[in-house]
């Protein structure tokens, strides 16, 4: 059986076309746009809050977009334990929803950066991340506001909980400040809730599927979850 | 009618870069007695209605759920009669 892949699209997203692309046209899965005024989340197994500006990022980010009436639906999916991945405009989203916990500020730099980074893959028994066998990947990141902020006790909490998946490392693994593009707190790149069904990264693993752009570590992310998918309705 | 005016600003132990960098352009022109820059955002709208109980309750919901991320903002407000 095929994975459904639900991308939602909000005026400003401008990755929704490339989720689409690579999970319909380069891995193979079925794939739907869901319009964000829409309420039916059209029988998707996973929905994907793609990148890009919602709202012109204005106010915050994913600020505005929190309350499109499709939101209302992803997240009652969401706390039914449907999959959700966001992905940096998408996780912004998914922590202005509450859905995962922390928020986002401006790059340390101020600049928008726009480049490959190394993630060092944090916990690969999540349903993300199990087809990943080596621990580091390369994704690009495109993003002004991606600096990961939460309080203390939120990290801890993260940490406790395994919940931290993706930190920006070197080409060998090394987390440290030196290898951070943007001053996120713990070098975190991505997080998961404590259910392990939602997850939120500022890297953009659809840019990073198909094989004629040389680099297909974002292919790992879609697979694990297809692979997954259906293992708990068995 | 009310005027309401929401100021939304980063709290004190949060970083804010957006200062960090202004406050590099006043050392850079001579302002050097300038300190702790902090950038917040000013919102102005109306409530239209004459109640103003009901208008400062929209304020402060309308601060709190969307104007504002209670993560690491705070936010002031006033509110003031127009003709």
């Amino acid at each position: 059986m095929k994975p459904k892949f639900g991308v939602i699209i909000f005026p400003g997203a401008n990755c929704d076309h490339d989720a689409y692309y690579a999970t319909k046209k380069v891995l193979g899965y079925n794939a739907e746009f869901i319009w964000h005024k829409e309420r039916d989340l059209k029988d998707c197994d996973v929905i994907i809050l793609p990148g890009g500006f919602s709202y012109g990022d204005y106010l915050r980010t994913g600020a505005i977009a929190k309350f499109s009436p499709v939101m209302e639906e992803v997240i009652k999916f969401a706390n039914n334990g449907g999959i959700v991945l966001g992905i940096c405009n998408g996780f912004q989203i998914l922590l202005e929803t509450g859905l995962l916990p922390g928020a986002m500020q401006k790059n340390r730099s101020l600049k928008f950066i726009c480049k490959d980074v190394y993630l060092k893959v944090e916990n690969k028994n999540t349903i993300f991340t199990s087809s990943i066998k080596q621990d580091v990947i390369k994704i690009p990141i495109a993003h002004g506001e991606g600096n990961y902020y939460a309080d203390d006790e939120t990290i801890k909490s993260l940490e406790e909980n395994n919940q931290i998946v993706f930190k920006y490392s070197s080409k060998e693994g090394k987390v440290s400040s030196e290898f951070n593009p943007n001053g996120s707190i713990k070098n975190i790149a991505g997080i998961i809730n404590k259910n392990g069904n939602v997850l939120g990264m500022m890297p953009h693993p659809e840019r990073a599927c198909d094989p004629i752009l040389k680099r297909t570590d974002g292919s790992l992310i879609f697979k694990s979850i297809a692979e997954n998918i259906f293992v708990n309705q068995k | 009618m009310f005027k309401a005016v929401v100021i939304v600003k980063r709290r004190p132990t949060i970083l804010d870069p957006e200062g960090k960098a202004v406050e590099q352009g006043a050392k850079l022109l001579g302002f050097n007695n300038v300190k702790n820059t902090r950038i917040g955002k000013y919102i102005e709208f109306f409530v239209d209605t004459n109640d103003r109980e009901a208008a400062e309750k929209e304020v402060l919901e309308y601060s709190q759920k969307l104007l504002s991320n209670p993560i690491m903002e705070d936010f002031e407000y006033t509110i003031e009669e127009v003709k």
